[in-house]
This record gives C-alpha cells, structure tokens and sequence, in this order.
C-alpha cells in the first residue's frame, strides 16, 4: 500500500534522513523503533508532507506523493496523528473532530460527516461525553483519544501515530494500545512510532529500527522481540511492565 | 499447491524488490558498523553504506570470496557479538582449512523455515515420515531438515548418516516415506536392499531430497529406480552450512531462489561484471535476512544461469539451474569451455560404461588435444572388437555434440578409475 524508496530528508544543511526505505501492505501494524534523534518524526513529517525538502519516492498504492503538500497528502488517505497531540485546546471536543475533516467538509458530505463522528463516537465513546468540554480540559489519555479520534476524522487509509503513549500513566498506555488494534480490525492501516517498543512489538505485525537516519533491521514483530541487540538498546525491562 | 510460504514464495517482483531494497540496505548498514572487513574495504572503495540507493547498485560493493573466511577465521566475520550467538556449525575451505559459522536465535528460526519451504516443495506433508539420514553433526545438514520437517509437522526419524542397512529396516518397519540423504548413502541403501532381498513393494518411500553433494540425470534416474522415488535436490554452496539457497519444485524441478533471504547475481568469472539473466556465469550471492554471518556478494565458485520465466509450480521466485561445474575446475580446450561434471553426465547417459573417467589434456603443435579414459561396466568384453570400437565413437561423438570438443576415448577395465581423487581426474599437461 506504502512504498518508500530511499527517503532523504534535511533540515536546511542536515540530513535527518540518509535513505530509508520502507513498506506497509493494507491492513498491517508496522511499527517503527529507535532512539530519540534517529530521525522516527522526521520520517512521519516526510511521509505526511510536513517536511518538504526531500528526496526518493513516497508512493501510496503506486501514486508518487512525495512532493504533495500536506492538504493533498490528507485527500489522497494518509493522516498524522502528531507526537504532542496538537490538539486546538481553546476549541470544543466537538469543534476539533469536525476540523479533522474540515478538507472534506461541504454540502453533499454533511451527512456523511455526521455518520463517522458516530463511528469515532462509539469507539471513543468519553469524547461524546465530553463533546461539549474545552480540548485542553481533558485528561492526557482524552487528549490522545481526542488526537486519534481527529485523525480518523479526515477517513484516512493510513494512520501515522507518532509516540501515542508519550507523558500517559501506564494504565492509559494500555487503553490507547488496545485502541490502536481495534482500529485496524475495523479496517485503519497503522504505522506507529514508539518509544516503548515492547508494547508497540506487541501489537505490530512487522516493525524498522532506525538508528541515526539509517534502517538498521526489518522483521516480523517476534523476529525483533527475539533479537538481543534490539532487547539491550531498545527493549528496557522497565518498559515490559507497561503492557503486561 | 505445496508452497509452504505463498505470501513471500508467490510475490510480486515489485514486492520483492521493495523488500530486497530495505533488507540490503539494513544489511549494508549493519555490517558496515560491525564487521571489520566489510569497512574497511566499502572504505578503500570510496563507498558509503548511503552509496546503495538501489538495488543496481550492489553491483557497486567488493566481492567476499571464501579466502576472505579463511583469513578472518574464527570470528573475524560474525557482525553480532558471540554472547548473542547460539549455535556454530564447523566447515572447511577448498584446503581443509576451517571455517566456523554463527548464528542467532532468528537465524536459526529463518533456516526452519527455509528447510519447511524446500521440504513443502517437494510435497512433504504433515502426514509423512521423514527419515533423516543426514549428517547431524558439524556440518549440521540434518539438524537444518530436522527442525524444518518438525515445523511441518511432519514425523521426523532423525536417522543420521550411519549404517545403511539399519536404517533400512527403520525405513521398511516405520513406514518412511520421505527420506533426505546424500546422494552416495541413497547408493548404500540401494546396494543394501539388494544384498539382504528386501522386496521394494514393502518400502512406502514417495519422495527422496538429496544434498550434499552432486547430482547428475544420469545418478538421479539410477537413485529413482533404485528405490523406487522421486527424487529431488536443493541448493546451497558446499563450504557454507545454514538455510538452503534454492530448492527444487516437485512440479518442474526448478531451483527456486529463496529471494527474501539472498540476492543472487551472475557475473562473468573472469571480469566480475554482472551478466543478465539467462546468461551463463558464477553465482553471487549477498544474504539479505542474517543476522549473525552476514555475506555480501559472496562468490560461491559454482555456475549456473538464473531463469526468470514463470514456473507451472506458481512460485515468483527465480530459478537458478542445477550447478555445471565451478569456475576453479573450469576447462578450455581451443576456446571451448567445459566441466569435468558435464563429462559425468554425458557418460551417465550411455549404456556399458561407468560414469568414472580421467581427463588427460596434451598440446600438440597448436592444438589442444584431449583424451578420455573411460571405465566400461562388466558386461562388455574386451575382446569384442568391434563393439568396443563402436561404444568409442559412440562417446566421441556424444561429446563432440553437446560440448563441442573433439575427443579420444580409451577404454579402461572396470574399477579402474572410479577410486581418482576429484584432483586428480583432470591431468593438464599443456604449458601454462
């Protein structure tokens, strides 16, 4: 579904990204491991347009978007959920899942819009508690629900999440992952950047690691799990604890 | 269909590439970081692992070759420390000189599932009993289908490489009806079914996979006879133990390259440059899924041609045909290149001889003149002149046809020559 061939990405003079090279087939988790600075936003940014000085091929189901701005690259099936979330905090619940579609949003799609805030609804269904609440009110794991629940807004072929469990008590982090793996049964193909990569393991079916803009391993989840460098530099124990 | 795999064994040559692509690049990078050798030399080429934006490009990086293992004997090669390493299997070089190769805990799980896919291939099933009669021991040959006929599912009776005639009671009273052995020990067996009378019909034997060494139509045909079976082969070079390269599909017999683990490419043995496929040439090999003892560009020594016709089995994959000899015993005779194995071939295919010759190449004037001894089997007398004379130019003429060389048969007595050293089949006495 995803094709990356040899990605280069730079901030002005700085390469951040020295050729990567990746796939996603529809209906996979893949998860993306490595350290902080080994480039895992700056390849979410590339992928979703943010970052536009690049080189190498993006292609989604054989269409090259590499050099698609970030509104196309919404309209062609790929949304960020951004690490940090992003959310406009001043705004309602409500107010930032109907800016989450906002691109596809006129006359002929009202009705349709309002069918999938209750598909996101029932998978969320505090947000519809809350729908009236002000975003930056809410509770952190709200925030990233809140965040995701945006994302899908846009009814994305492709969810980019970038670090969902960043700055969430341990208990949410579980919540947020069993989330990540109802959505790909109802049909979300997932790439998911990780700091805890035990967990993110867990649910992928395949992941990458990346080390300093290079990838330095591709595999099957268990293949990764069983291997001994990954567990030293990336698998801490403290981290098992999290999802079990 | 038996195809262990569809999901990698039936991909699409974008898929594959796209695969190829990430895994040499995580290779490249990885042994660039951690295997001395492969740095230094990227290094004294100029070249950075970020250099390998294609797929085309690996024809950029150096060769391996096998006096790179010799001379980086014991661990100089393995990219991941020994503590994550959990096995070695011993090897030796073309001197006998030792070799050693590691591997991790994936590795191992990659060649099960390699030995399940070249197993699957030739319609084993979790119904049959497989007998191992490979060795178990350094070289870890049978271990590799031990582990890949239990993925399977399969009853697998670890037999070993010993004792033929007990192994084949174990074969007749268990029911066996997959056998892996060498292509000599399959020998044994057929001579200890003939010695001890014991009726083929009472054998369950469907399919043979032979390893280890190499196997000509003409040993093929006399094994499948010989017990009764179908008999097919797989590939990977001699000197390196671990997962198959190719196997053979019950449907064609064609080698499929198992692409996801290796690159295979073609060069000219003399320049080193990349043939296209259907040409003739050495085999290189970059493995693409190991984490232990990581190759680039390996030159195996063995030719072959690699085909990328679609195969009637349904698998994707390229198929390499069955090795014709190796570049260190290729032989030119006024221009024409050929192989002591091409030689056993022809040989196998005629009636009253034994495939055991010797090779005797002479200079005369300008030409290169070639003599063959050839063992006849017992049943031809010697003193049937004209008989003997018309199997000579029988073979003459068999050669002349196939290989294009112009030769002189003399016969030999039986068991004369089948005894020859592989070194010493060829004796080459034109001035170098």
């Amino acid at each position: 579904m995803l094709r990356i061939r040899n990605l280069k990405s730079y901030y002005g003079h700085l390469q951040a990204l020295k050729g990567v090279s990746l796939h996603i087939e529809e209906g996979e988790i893949v998860t993306l491991i490595g350290a902080n600075g080994a480039g895992k936003t700056t390849l979410l940014n590339s992928i979703a347009g943010i970052i536009s000085s690049k080189e190498g091929q993006i292609l989604l189901n054989g269409k090259d978007i590499t050099h698609l701005p970030p509104p196309q690259i919404v309209k062609q099936g790929i949304s960020l959920v951004p690490e940090g979330r992003q959310l406009f905090t001043p705004l309602s619940v409500m107010d930032n899942l109907l800016l989450g579609a906002y691109q596809r949003f006129n006359r002929k799609t009202k009705d349709q819009i309002h069918d999938d805030l209750e598909r996101v609804f029932q998978i969320f269904p505090i947000l519809k508690e809350r729908k009236k609440q002000i975003a930056g009110t809410l509770s952190g794991g709200e925030q990233q629900m809140l965040a995701i629940a945006r994302a899908l807004m846009s009814k994305p072929k492709i969810l980019l999440l970038d670090e969902p469990s960043m700055g969430l008590a341990p208990k949410i982090v579980t919540e947020i992952f069993h989330i990540i793996a109802e959505l790909r049964e109802r049909g979300t193909t997932i790439f998911l950047v990780e700091q805890n990569a035990r967990a993110a393991l867990r649910i992928a079916d395949r992941g990458y690691v990346l080390e300093t803009g290079r990838m330095v391993m591709e595999g099957y989840s268990e293949e990764l799990l069983g291997n001994k460098e990954i567990e030293r530099a990336y698998l801490g124990r403290g981290l098992l604890k999290v999802w079990e | 269909m038996s195809i262990w795999n569809p999901k990698i064994e039936n991909i699409t040559r974008e898929k594959i590439e796209q695969l190829q692509l990430e895994r040499l690049q995580a290779t490249i990078t990885r042994v660039y970081r951690s295997v001395p050798f492969y740095r230094e030399s990227f290094d004294r080429m100029g070249i950075t692992p970020e250099d390998i934006d294609s797929l085309s490009k690996l024809s950029r990086l150096p060769f391996t070759n096998r006096e790179t293992l010799i001379k980086n004997y014991p661990y100089g090669m393995f990219a991941v420390p020994l503590r994550e390493v959990v096995r070695l299997q011993c090897t030796s070089g073309p001197g006998g000189e030792p070799l050693v190769i590691g591997y991790t805990k994936n590795d191992i799980n990659h060649w099960t599932e390699i030995s399940a896919r070249v197993l699957k291939a030739a319609g084993v099933d979790k119904e049959d009993v497989v007998q191992i009669s490979l060795d178990y021991g350094l070289f870890g040959e049978g271990l590799g289908f031990h582990y890949g006929a239990e993925l399977i599912g399969s009853s697998v009776i670890p037999g070993s490489d010993t004792d033929p005639l007990r192994q084949l009671l174990i074969m007749r009273d268990y029911r066996t009806t997959v056998l892996l052995s060498t292509p000599s020990f399959a020998q044994k067996l057929i001579a200890a079914v003939k010695e001890k009378m014991i009726p083929l019909a009472s054998l369950q034997l469907k399919v043979g996979i032979l390893s280890g060494e190499p196997l000509s139509e003409g040993l093929r045909s006399s094994i499948e006879e010989g017990l009764k079976l179908k008999i097919l082969t797989s590939y990977s070079p001699a000197e390196l133990p671990g997962p198959k390269v190719a196997a053979e599909c019950k449907e064609a017999r064609r080698l499929h390259i198992f692409e996801d683990q290796f690159i295979p490419e073609i060069i000219d043995p003399h320049t080193g440059e990349p043939l296209p496929p259907g040409r003739e040439g050495e085999l290189v090999l970059t493995t693409i899924a190991r984490e232990a003892f990581p190759l680039i560009r390996y030159r195996t020594g063995d030719l072959t041609t690699i085909s990328v016709d679609p195969c009637p089995c349904g698998r994707s994959l390229v198929s390499m045909q069955e090795v014709k000899g190796r570049t260190d015993n290729m032989i030119i005779v006024d221009g024409v290149s050929f192989f002591p194995a091409q030689i056993r071939q022809i040989l196998a295919q005629i009636e009253g001889i034994e495939p055991h010759f010797r090779l005797i190449i002479d200079r005369e004037g300008t030409r290169d003149v070639v003599n063959i001894m050839v063992e006849v089997s017992e049943n031809i007398f010697f003193d049937e002149m004209k008989k003997l004379q018309l199997l000579k130019a029988k073979i003459e003429e068999k050669i002349h046809q196939e290989l294009g060389i112009k030769v002189r048969v003399r016969l030999a007595e039986k068991e004369s020559l089948s005894q020859l050293d592989s070194e010493k089949i060829v004796i080459d006495h034109r001035p170098k």
